[in-house]
Order: C-alpha cells, then sequence, then structure tokens
C-alpha cells in the first residue's frame, strides 16, 4: 500500500520516497525541498482542517491535504 | 564606474529591507514588461551603483511569472554583480537558490542576512569556509539592524570574480558534461553551464531555447534516469539539496536543539491552534478593521472631507479665484469638477494609509501567511485561496485599498481575480444606498443590508467559479504550497516606508484618472447641449443621456423611471451620490443621509422588487472611478480593466433582472418575454458554474482579452 504524506498522522515524521506530480506543483514541491530522501515531520492541521503544517529541511511549510497526496512516503 | 547589481533571494529573507538600506530614497518602482509585477530600481550612493530589486523567488523555475522575470533578468540583462541574499537562520532552503544563480557564472556576493538572530540563538556560522566552499565572497549583515552594510558595499566596489558552481553527484555532473558539448557554440559560455543544468532538469524554457540540439541530449537524460532510477528533475533537486546539506554541515554549529519548539512555534500553538485559532483570527481582523475604517483612518478621511476639503481648500480657492476675477464658470470648473475629484482621492488617503499600515505590520511580522493558513479551506472550495479574504474584508470598509491589499497575494491569477471581485461585497459608501431602499420600500428592515452582504459574498464565490474557467486566467493552477515564515518584529521605519510607498503609487496612477472622470461628470451635469450652463440638473446632458439610456434598465424594473438611471451613473463617482443625486433630481438639494425625504416619491415610482433589484445591480456594478483606479493597477492594462468592469456590470445586470423578473413572476403573476430570458440566463450561468471548461469554444478570443 502506498503511504502519502496526507497519511501521516500528526506529529510524525516521514522521509519522501516519490513524487506523483507533474509539471508547475512537482516543480514547487521539489524546489521547496521535498525531495527524494528528505526527512519531514507533520506539526499540525489548520483549524479547519485544512491545510497541514510541515517542517522540512529546518522550516515551516504548508500545503493542501490535496498537494500531500502527490507525495509519496516511508 | 556604473555598475548594475542584481539582487535576489528568497521571499521572507529580508531582501526589501536590504534594499532599502542599500539604495535609501533613490528608490524607483515601476513595472516588469508584461506583467503585473513591481520592478524596483535604486542607487547606491557610495558606489554610483543601480540596484535592480528581483522579485522574491525560491528557485528559479520556467513557471511563475516571477522567476521568469527574473531569471530573464540574469540571462539577459546582463548584470555586473549578483547580490544573493540568503537567510542565516534558513540556510539550507535559501542556498537551493544560490545553486542556480551559481551555475550562471555571473559574479555573486553572498549577503547571510539575519546574523543577529543567529546571534542571539548561540549558533555560529564559518563565514569564511562558506565563502571558500562556494567560491565567492561572504558578508555577514543584518539588514534589520544595520550592521554588515558598509562591508557589503566595500565588496561591491570591486567586481568579483565568476564562482563556481556547486557540484552535483558524480553521474550527474558527467551527464552535464555531455549535454555541455552539444550546447557549446549555441549559447553563451557563461551560461553554457546553467543551460545544460536546466535541460538536464527538463526545464520548459530551457528546452525552447535550444530547439533541435534537445534531441541530441535525451538519450543522456535517459541514460541517467535509469542508472538512478529516478527522473532528471528529481534526480537534480536532490543531489542539490543533498550537496547543500554537506556544506551547512560543514559550516554551521547549530545551538538548536532538534525537536525543540522555537519561539514561533510556541507562538502557532496558539495563534493556529484548532480552538483559538479562529478566535484571534477574528479578534484580529476585528481591531485592523476598527482602526483603519472605523476609528483613526474614519477619523481621518472625515476631517479630510468634511474640514479640510469642506471648511478650508474649496473655499479658500474659491475665494481666491473669485478674488483674482476669474470667470465663474472656469471657477466651478475647478472647484466642483476638479477638486471635487481630488476630494474623491485625498479622502481616502487616510483611511488607506492606516490600513495599509497594518497590513504590512500582518505581513512583516509573518502574521499574514497565517490568516491564509487558516482561511484557505473556505476559499479553496471556491477557486481561490485564504489570502483572498483579506482584500474582501478590507473591502466592507472602503473597496480601494481592499483592490490594493491584493497585492500579497503571489498567484497572479489569484489577485486577479479578487482584484476583480473585492467590489461586489458592499463598502461603506453603499450603506447610504442600503438605507435608502430599505427605508423606501422595506420599513427600514435589517433583512435589507443582510441579504446586500450575503449577495455580495455569494458573488465573489461565484466568480471565483467562472473567472478561473476564464482561458486567460486558468494558466497556473491554484496551488496553496506556502512557507509559514518565523514570526519576526519588524522594523518601524521600514514598516512605514512600505504602507506610505503603497498609499503613493496609488495616488499616482489612479489620482489622475479619477480627477480626469470627475471632471467630465461634472461638466455634463452643468451643461446642456448647448454649451450653457442650467440651473436645474433636469436640462444637463446629464438628465438627457440618462434618459434616453433608461431603457436600458427597463427589464429590471427601474428602467422607466430615468432618475434611477442617472442616479446609477453618478454613483460611478462615489456610490455615496447616488442618494445627493436623487436630491438634486427630486429638489432636495440637502437631502437626509439616508435619503429619508424622498422615501415616499421613490416608492411610489416602482416596486419594492424594483427597487431592490435597482440596489442588487448598484452594489454589484461597476465600482466607483476610485476603485477602477485601483483595478487598473493591480491588472496592469485599460483594456484587463475594461473586462472586469463588463464583467461586474454584466454579472450586475443579469442578477438584478432575475431577481426582478422572477421576483414579480412569484409575487404578482407578471409573465413575459423578459421572464423568458431571465430564467435562460439562470440555465446558462448554472451551465458556467458546473461545466468543467464552458469558455473553450471561444478561447481563441477569450485568450485575446487577456486579463
Amino acid at each position: 500500500m502506498i503511504m502519502t504524506l496526507k497519511d501521516v498522522p500528526l506529529g510524525s515524521s516521514a522521509k519522501v520516497v516519490k513524487v506523483n506530480a507533474k509539471g508547475p506543483m512537482r516543480r514547487r514541491i521539489m524546489d521547496m525541498g521535498l525531495t527524494k530522501g528528505s526527512t519531514v515531520f507533520v506539526r499540525k492541521v489548520a483549524p479547519l482542517g485544512d491545510p497541514l503544517e510541515i517542517c522540512v529541511r529546518g522550516y515551516e511549510l504548508s500545503l493542501r491535504k490535496s498537494e500531500a497526496e502527490v507525495i509519496e512516503v516511508e | 564606474m556604473s555598475i548594475t547589481v542584481a539582487l535576489a533571494g528568497n521571499p521572507n529573507s529580508g531582501k526589501t529591507t536590504l534594499f532599502n538600506r542599500l539604495t535609501g530614497s533613490s528608490q524607483k518602482v515601476g513595472n516588469w514588461p508584461g506583467v503585473t509585477i513591481d520592478r524596483k530600481e535604486g542607487e547606491i550612493k557610495e558606489l554610483g551603483a543601480t540596484v535592480v530589486d528581483l522579485p522574491g523567488i525560491y528557485s528559479l523555475s520556467p513557471y511563475s511569472p516571477e522567476e521568469i522575470v527574473s531569471r530573464d533578468y540574469l540571462l539577459y540583462d546582463d548584470p555586473d554583480v549578483v547580490v544573493n541574499i540568503v537567510d542565516a537562520t534558513n540556510m539550507e532552503r535559501n542556498l537551493y537558490l544560490t545553486t542556480q544563480i551559481l551555475d550562471m557564472g555571473i559574479p555573486t556576493v553572498i549577503a547571510l542576512n539575519m546574523m543577529d538572530e543567529v546571534e542571539k540563538q548561540g549558533s555560529k556560522i564559518d563565514i569564511e569556509e562558506l565563502s571558500r566552499i562556494l567560491g565567492c565572497k561572504v558578508v555577514g549583515i543584518s539588514a534589520l539592524k544595520g550592521d554588515g552594510m558598509d562591508e557589503l558595499i566595500e565588496t561591491l566596489k570591486s567586481v568579483p570574480e565568476k564562482p563556481k558552481p556547486i557540484r552535483l553527484a558524480k553521474a550527474s555532473e558527467n551527464t552535464i558534461g555531455k549535454i555541455s558539448k552539444v550546447l557549446e557554440g549555441d549559447v553563451s559560455e557563461d551560461k553554457l553551464r546553467w543551460f545544460a543544468v536546466k535541460v538536464l532538469e527538463k526545464d520548459e524554457l530551457a528546452i525552447e531555447r535550444i530547439g533541435d540540439l534537445w534531441n541530441d541530449v535525451t538519450g543522456f537524460i535517459e541514460e541517467l534516469e535509469e542508472a538512478d532510477d529516478d527522473e532528471s528533475d528529481s534526480i537534480v533537486a536532490s543531489e542539490r539539496y543533498d550537496a547543500i546539506g554537506e556544506i551547512v554541515s560543514k559550516v554551521l554549529v547549530s545551538n538548536k536543539v532538534p525537536g525543540e519548539l522555537t519561539v514561533s512555534d510556541k507562538i502557532d500553538k496558539i495563534v493556529t491552534s484548532k480552538w483559538l485559532g479562529l478566535p484571534i483570527f477574528a479578534g484580529v481582523m476585528f481591531v485592523v478593521y476598527y482602526i483603519s475604517i472605523t476609528t483613526i483612518g474614519g477619523w481621518g478621511t472625515d476631517w479630510v472631507n468634511d474640514v479640510f476639503f469642506a471648511e478650508m481648500v474649496i473655499p479658500g480657492v474659491e475665494s481666491y479665484l473669485e478674488s483674482i476675477d476669474v470667470a465663474p464658470l472656469l471657477v466651478a470648473f475647478v472647484v466642483d469638477g476638479l477638486l471635487a475629484g481630488v476630494g474623491a482621492v485625498l479622502g481616502f488617503l487616510p483611511q488607506m494609509a492606516v490600513l495599509f499600515l497594518l497590513l504590512v505590520i500582518l505581513e512583516d511580522t509573518g502574521y499574514m501567511a497565517r490568516i491564509a493558513f487558516i482561511m484557505d479551506r473556505v476559499f479553496r472550495r471556491f477557486g481561490l485561496s485564504g489570502k483572498s479574504f483579506i482584500p474582501l474584508l478590507i473591502g466592507t470598509g472602503c473597496g480601494v485599498p481592499g483592490i490594493m491589499a491584493s497585492r500579497t497575494i503571489e498567484s497572479e491569477r489569484d489577485r486577479k481575480i479578487t482584484a476583480m471581485t473585492t467590489t461586489f461585497v458592499p463598502c461603506s459608501a453603499k450603506l447610504p444606498i442600503i438605507a435608502l431602499i430599505a427605508g423606501a420600500w422595506f420599513d427600514k428592515s435589517a433583512l435589507v443590508a443582510l441579504a446586500s452582504y450575503f449577495i455580495g459574498i455569494l458573488a465573489v464565490l461565484i466568480s471565483g467559479i467562472i473567472l478561473k474557467k476564464w482561458p486567460s486566467l486558468t494558466g497556473t493552477p491554484s496551488e496553496f504550497i506556502m512557507e509559514l515564515p518565523p514570526y519576526r518584529t519588524p522594523g518601524p521605519v521600514a514598516v512605514v516606508k512600505s504602507a506610505l510607498e503603497k498609499v503613493w503609487s496609488f495616488v499616482k496612477k489612479a489620482g489622475t484618472f479619477i480627477m480626469l472622470a470627475c471632471g467630465i461628470i461634472w461638466f455634463l451635469s452643468a451643461f446642456d447641449w448647448s454649451l450653457t450652463l442650467v440651473d436645474d440638473i433636469n436640462d444637463s446632458i446629464l438628465a438627457n443621456l440618462g434618459n434616453a439610456v433608461t431603457w436600458i434598465f427597463v427589464p429590471l424594473g427601474w428602467g422607466t423611471e430615468w432618475q434611477f438611471t442617472v442616479g446609477t451613473i453618478t454613483g460611478l463617482l462615489a456610490k455615496e451620490n447616488v442618494i445627493g443625486t436623487f436630491g438634486v433630481l427630486f429638489g432636495y438639494a440637502d437631502i437626509a443621509e439616508t435619503g429619508e425625504d424622498i422615501w415616499g416619491i421613490i416608492s411610489s415610482m416602482v416596486t419594492p422588487v424594483a427597487g431592490f433589484s435597482f440596489l442588487v445591480f448598484n452594489l454589484l456594478c461597476a465600482p466607483c472611478f476610485a476603485a477602477i483606479g485601483a483595478m487598473r493597477r493591480e491588472l496592469g492594462s485599460w483594456k484587463a480593466t475594461g473586462a472586469a468592469v463588463l464583467y461586474q456590470t454584466m454579472l450586475a445586470y443579469a442578477v438584478s433582472m432575475i431577481i426582478y423578473q422572477i421576483g414579480v413572476l412569484a409575487i404578482y403573476g407578471t409573465f413575459g418575454l423578459w421572464t423568458v430570458i431571465s430564467f435562460i440566463t439562470v440555465a446558462v450561468m448554472a451551465y458556467i458554474l458546473i461545466s468543467k471548461d464552458p469558455f473553450g469554444q471561444y478561447r481563441k478570443r477569450a485568450t485575446e482579452v487577456a486579463i
């Protein structure tokens, strides 16, 4: 079963395996540091349930669950 | 020795502060050609050097206008030096851009900013070692505090040598070498590596640039992808970050305990928490609104309008002109026409200034990002993002600063859609109209006001859906990957400067247009066709024109009465004018603010449904000239502004017509041609909302009317 960033429970970490997106979104995701092998920490979710706040490469990044879904992790 | 310095760096890295420090008051703001992004240029007096401030970017991808503008500048405009500002507290991600800049082979100086925060943290950075590894000078600075500025300027006195690029893994460098050989001769030598790496990344613009040579290199790329079992863009990105990781581990001795919450994190624990997040947000918004529109800003605006203009400027100018025997007509033109226009512009300034001050504070402290974070879920449904919320909120006070607040939205598409829809939400100038309608037909019911705000918000959300499907706006997908920068205390000077800058740019751009428009309307209302002054506005050109076009609004229920049409037209000047115009037209020059005096008159002229339709039309149609001017500023061209205004007016017409026709059908059973047309319109709107690509057939024409 493929696990994505969206499935990572709040408060835990995961390692990026693959970015399943194309075009501008793929570029953006990788540019912001979510590359193969990078560790991310899922800090919290916004009050209304979306987006997520994660910690990657030492800074805080927010992204929608629909965007987190394209990032395969382990 | 006029060298050109390009200033590049991530958003939130303190670039603006550095730019201000380097260039002081010599800044000029212009536009990058073809896009609505500000281009700031200034001069470093000590060097006689020109600094071009590139937009804040995370990378040099081929997608966003900010990145494209930056890469084109660096590739083709030949700056002599690049000053790359890097946030020392966030080195890994910041250096990602650096690796790409270094690939370009332009002499580079790295300004390592926020060194004061590094010190406070207790961490240490070996600047010399970093300089050695990167092959270019690194200067530690704190733009906020002003540290290191002299050293930075000193470094720029002698143009540095070309930097060494940061090498990726062996296999990749191998492939880059092979690609470079193919590209040799087609691109200039300095930029060879840049293009080779970008081609390896399968960068669209780079591929376009090398044309047929692409076929000669695909083989090499496929080889690498097979060997590494990954796609080439992912390989390059990972290896860039790997290389950066190594560099950082060599030069940074961090005092941060992994897992320990920073001050920012602790603040966010409360500010974006599940239970307190929304209430705190509501509180902050209320305070901003209260200070800028109701209290301080409001007092300022009232003072400018009621005291400064009404009691000082206008009588002053009037008596001066009369004292030097200027023809009464000219006096009237200057006072009632031009000055009214100037007054319209200046009246906004206090509210705008205060509002912008508060917004800049929200942005620079980092809270603005949290607002977008919290509100995103609501807006996402309608094709926008959380950042669209703020302009709308401000728009309830005044649409002009509201539209301008859409500046903070990074996505050009979202920014434009937000700018176009901000005025749907009733601004404070529309409140008298609401009061007029509520009083004349609906027994002063508060439901009228409620319905107005509701319809306004609905119009915004629906427009978000509709406009996203307009071909020239579909381009970049609405994404929400956004940095949450650490909370910082902004420098007061920078804040005030930034706020004033925004206000001034509005005055310059929108101001002239507004004055002109006001002058024209004055002229039309003061003269008749034989160009003699009229005593009774009913005889003026304006009234005539109103009469002539009023038939257009007959399907809306109120076109039968030309005064309503004229009222709507003068509403373009300022929405409050609707009341004033009715006053003049019906003989109540000194009409009450809510129009009480004429409630009886107008309620006998048209039905309540028509009255409500009139209200809706005025709420949604083209905003006042000041707001149109502000839209022009954000949309970038008159063509686009015209299209936006057309959209707003058409939407207003459609909605008002539907309300009227279906209203009279429901209440009086009246059925006619226009009832049918209304149902058809509803169907068309529903289609546009639901269908995936409703404008597909019109794609070609639509992209010509690119907004």
